[in-house]
């Protein structure tokens, strides 16, 4: 069966969109064969600098035909119908129709048969619309059409198209449409210095052949393993390490056609620097490769850098003027990490007082002393030393006003630490500068040192709150301050840490160290604990965890501790996993479900202990102490925290309650007798919220 | 390269030889050879030859060399790469021609880089112009690894899209002629071709320059007279163009260019006074967003004129 070759030749598309143009018309043209009825064998898709390739194999030469029936008039139907129902079907008369027998009448029925399209026609018909709607995330308009509505937009402009279809065996025809001026044919043109020339291919054997011959590397991947394999190649034969960075990988190979690694270096003196700066300095702005040695696991003066050409002086003057690029960049950021070094954290601090942090919440000088303050609360909770938690919520923003910071907007924190170090203050506090910002997403490390927790917790809080009280809560998919991610922050410190603090409080703290009163201020603690059980139960949902355990654990009210909230859930899961778990929890629903429906009908509750003179049946009196031995043990189990033990009381509940539905019937003819039952069934009730409200547990 | 040139002409020797080499190739294109427009601007891209020029229906292929003020970019002559007042190379062609890539890698070859011994690459760079309410599509041209050049292709200018779509090249010349001269430290070029007493720096030219504005530009420009011209210059501005209008309908401008001029003086002002750090953050994005009105304005009253395509 016949493939096609698709190639839109372009000017440089930016490297970070290439890999998903690639998927984009792969899914596109296949997706469109399929609906026309051509299911083809196999499509790859590829990209370079400069074109979007697709190649897509054992496509059909033709669509099937298409066989309808379709029903016409009675016999002996008015001529009009008759008439119409000849022009709908192309039929030129009456006995070309078929009769079906009906005990209604006998009706005419017409065999129309659409013949299938060439695939080549149907191609012609579907690229040039697949062209014309390319999603990509951001295109433009170029040249003299740009003056007429309706011209093509496309990443940067397109210059060919290639498209042809065919045997292996055969010449291929070239698939006949044009976009905007540009008409597909069978020309493409090679690397833009090496080999600029035209060339003429006919299928994607020869187009990927040709166009290696002619400096061009169609597969990314092929690319990115040259690059990989000559740059670990290169630095390991001067007894170095490179340092792997994929994303730069990847970038590295979008801007390249015909990769040609090769190693540079610069002055040691810059090895001075903070590695992690040497290497802002040359993956962002250089896009080249940091090199290690393996000895000390340090930087060396070493860089790896990607040209796109074989240049004939061996890539001299290449490397060259890398090194000559390079060299003031370092020198700037040793001049600005020299510059840094002479002014101690804490001067920079009043500067602050002229920056604000948010138009309502005051300046960054008001909210570092909010935050130094809440950590103070905080550290004896978490057992850090409140002094040194003082200092390093006084010290951690500072170095958002160094110069380096400034540059290099990523390494925040980690500079405040290198500074903090530098200053001579305790290494705990230094730490907390830069940890106090972790942990930044769901796969970051969540700090431990006590001082970093405290200072993590009061500068997640104080954001929390004060965003709550002007009310710029998150919605939907906006939430410009990233208060989801600060809330679970929070929760993570303080799970993972095993920390006992009560959010209501520290809530009520962070509130009263704002300037401004929110008219709701009551209501803002519960407010975000509210908050704080959606993050919980969008993490275990994440996980893959019951999240509805959230629900049946918060339900209980006053419930703040986060950690006995996790632990109560964990617990409470594993308690439903079990057999026992299983069945109390339908003992439960079903006790509940019945007093739902007695209470709606006698417009009461069944609240109060039942009397025990009314018992009547064994299973009633043996559910009743079953329920006072769970309560007063699960009771204790509780207050000791230990939630595993509470649940393996619950479990003791099963088999009275078992019994109970079985052999008591709950709606007696005596409603002392009934009323008593139905206390008891709440009883069942009571006795489990010790753990959970399990009515808002889904089954 | 023209090797005719004598030896203080050549690009690779002669900072002046390097704007002549770049002048002559662009001249050669078509491209009409404007001299600098004589107004304070942070850019070559809010010269009218390119802000106005690139919007309506009329083709027009122009080069300059434009003087760029950037006050905050000012370091007293000590960095060696940071001016506040540097030289920018602007080519405009609209349309943009199909080949606009070799010309430019042709107009390289001409100041002496050679793309078969030099890394050159297209990096994406989206520009955007917030104050000129101008984005388009593009790229830094680098050459190995050293942003010589930005490359745009000019979707919107002024809130008005560009209809055809005119393709704007900027050199930052003093870098390109570190690169090709061979120097690490701006005042060191060679301004003039010369050797020995006749000799001419850039330093010669301008580093008493770069001390003496970047005193001004960050500690003693009259903040309080800046204020006042911000204000003058968007009054004037609103001013004219509500003068402008040929007898008061909407049809036809005969004022752009003299208000137009009044946007281009709010922009350098406001950013002298930003230098002076005396804007803050909030009130730095409203100043901003006067300036983009002002422009877009300017924008709409050019395309009602003559070379703006109206009539």
């Amino acid at each position: 069966m016949p493939d096609l070759l698709l190639e839109l030749f372009s000017e440089e598309i930016p490297a970070r969109m290439q890999a998903k143009a690639a998927e984009d018309l792969r899914r596109m043209v296949t997706d469109k064969l399929v609906a026309e009825g051509l299911v083809y064998e196999g499509a790859k898709a590829f990209a370079t600098p400069r074109r979007l390739a697709l190649t897509v194999h054992g496509i059909p030469a033709r669509q099937p035909d298409l066989k309808t029936e379709r029903r016409g008039p009675k016999i002996g139907a008015a001529d009009a119908a008759v008439q119409g129902f000849l022009k709908a079907t192309g039929l030129t008369s009456l006995d070309e129709a078929k009769i079906q027998r009906d005990p209604k009448g006998d009706f005419y029925i017409a065999l129309i048969e659409k013949p299938g399209r060439d695939a080549i026609d149907v191609l012609a018909e579907i690229l040039p619309v697949i062209i014309r709607t390319f999603p990509w995330p951001k295109s433009m308009r170029w040249g003299a059409r740009s003056g007429k509505p309706g011209s093509l937009s496309w990443v940067r402009p397109l210059h060919a198209i290639i498209a042809t279809f065919g045997l292996e065996t055969e010449e291929p025809d070239v698939v006949k449409f044009s976009v905007d001026g540009i008409e597909a044919g069978q020309t493409t043109y090679g690397h833009r210095f090496m080999a600029p020339s035209a060339i003429s291919v006919r299928r994607f054997e020869d187009y990927e052949a040709k166009l290696k011959a002619a400096k061009v590397i169609l597969d990314p991947q092929a690319r990115k393993d040259i690059i990989f394999a000559d740059a670990k190649e290169l630095t390991f034969a001067q007894g170095f390490e490179l340092v792997e960075d994929q994303v730069l990988l990847d970038e590295v190979s979008g801007l390249v056609e015909w990769p040609v690694v090769m190693m540079g270096s610069f002055e040691a003196e810059y090895l001075a620097i903070p590695d992690e700066v040497i290497r802002a300095t040359i993956r962002n702005n250089q896009k080249c490769f940091v090199v290690k040695d393996p000895k000390t696991g340090k930087l060396t003066n070493k860089f790896v850098l990607t040209a796109n050409i074989e240049a004939p002086d061996g890539g001299k003057t290449i490397v060259a003027g890398n090194e000559r690029v390079i060299r003031p960049r370092l020198s700037d950021a040793k001049f600005f990490y020299e510059t840094d070094l002479k002014t101690k954290l804490e001067d920079r601090l009043p500067k602050f007082e002229q920056i604000v942090f948010h138009e309502k919440l005051g300046t960054q000088a008001a909210r570092i002393k909010r935050i130094e303050c809440l950590a103070a609360e905080i550290a004896p909770l978490v057992g850090a030393d409140v002094a040194k938690a003082t200092r390093a919520a006084h010290l951690a923003k500072a170095d958002l006003l160094t110069e380096v910071v400034g540059e290099f907007p990523e390494v925040q924190g980690l500079m405040g630490k290198y500074y903090a170090l530098a200053q001579g203050e305790d290494a705990s506090v230094a730490a907390a500068c830069e940890e106090h910002y972790k942990p930044q997403g769901p796969a970051d490390r969540v700090p431990t040192d006590p001082v970093s927790v405290a200072v993590a917790l009061a500068d997640k809080l104080d954001t929390l709150v004060g965003f709550w009280a002007i009310d710029e809560k998150p919605t939907g998919s906006k939430d410009p301050y990233a208060l989801r991610r600060a809330a679970l922050g929070v929760i993570r410190l303080i799970a993972e840490n095993a920390l006992r603090l009560s959010i209501m409080k520290m809530a009520a703290s962070a509130l009263a160290g704002l300037s401004l009163k929110p008219a709701d201020a009551q209501k803002l603690p519960s407010d975000l604990l509210a908050f704080f059980a959606d993050r919980l139960k969008v993490q275990l949902r994440e996980q893959g965890a019951r999240h509805d355990l959230v629900d049946a654990v918060f339900a209980l009210g006053d419930q703040d501790d986060l950690l006995m909230i996790v632990r109560r859930v964990e617990a409470l899961g594993k308690f439903l996993e079990s057999e026992d778990g299983k069945n109390l929890l339908a003992g439960i629903k079903r006790a509940s479900n019945i007093l739902g429906i007695e209470e709606k009908k006698d417009k009461r509750t069944f609240d109060g202990a039942p009397d025990a003179a009314l018992y009547g049946l064994g299973e009633e009196k043996a559910l009743a102490k079953a329920i006072g031995e769970v309560k007063a043990e699960a009771s204790a189990a509780v207050s000791k925290e230990d939630f595993a033990a509470a649940m393996s009381a619950m479990a003791k509940l099963r088999p009275p309650v078992d019994a109970f539905f079985e052999k008591v019937r709950v709606n007696d003819e005596d409603a002392k007798v009934r009323e008593n039952r139905l206390k008891l069934l709440n009883e069942i009730r009571s006795a489990t919220r010790a753990v959970a409200d399990f009515s808002k547990i889904q089954d | 390269m023209d090797a005719s040139l004598p030896a203080h002409m050549r690009p690779e020797r002669s900072f002046q030889g390097f704007i002549l080499a770049l002048q002559r190739f662009w001249a050669e294109q078509g491209c009409v050879i404007l001299q600098p427009y004589d107004m304070e601007m942070g850019a070559g891209t809010f010269h009218p030859a390119t802000t106005l020029r690139a919007l309506g229906p009329k083709p027009w292929n122009a080069a300059y060399v434009q003087p760029s003020r950037r006050p905050k970019d000012g370091r007293y002559g000590a960095n060696p790469n940071r001016l506040q007042h540097y030289y920018q190379f602007q080519v405009i062609m609209k349309p943009s021609p199909p080949n606009l890539q070799e010309l430019y890698l042709k107009s390289l070859a001409a100041i002496g880089i050679d793309s078969a011994m030099h890394d050159i690459r297209f990096v994406e760079d989206d520009w955007e112009s917030p104050t000129l309410g101008a984005w388009g599509l593009g790229w830094e041209c680098w050459c190995d690894g050293m942003e010589v050049s930005q490359f745009t292709y000019f979707q919107q200018v002024a809130g008005v899209e560009c209809a055809p779509v005119a393709g704007e090249l900027t050199y930052g010349l003093e870098r390109l002629a570190m690169y090709v001269q061979g120097v690490d430290r701006v005042y060191d070029l060679n301004f003039n071709g010369r050797d020995g007493d006749a000799k001419v720096t850039y330093g010669d030219v301008f580093l008493q320059a770069e001390r003496e504005y970047s005193k001004h530009n960050f500690e003693i420009a009259d903040t309080a007279m800046l204020f006042e011209q911000f204000k003058m210059a968007e009054s004037a501005c609103r001013k004219y163009l509500e003068a402008g209008w040929k007898d008061g309908k909407r049809e036809a401008h005969l004022m752009s260019l003299p208000a137009y001029d009044q946007c281009i003086k709010a922009s350098h002002v406001f950013n002298l006074l930003d230098a002076r750090g005396v804007i803050s953050v909030t009130e730095r994005q409203s100043y901003i967003l006067r300036v983009r009105e002002l422009a877009k304005a300017c924008g709409e009253a050019w395309i009602h004129t003559e070379a703006g395509g109206a009539g």
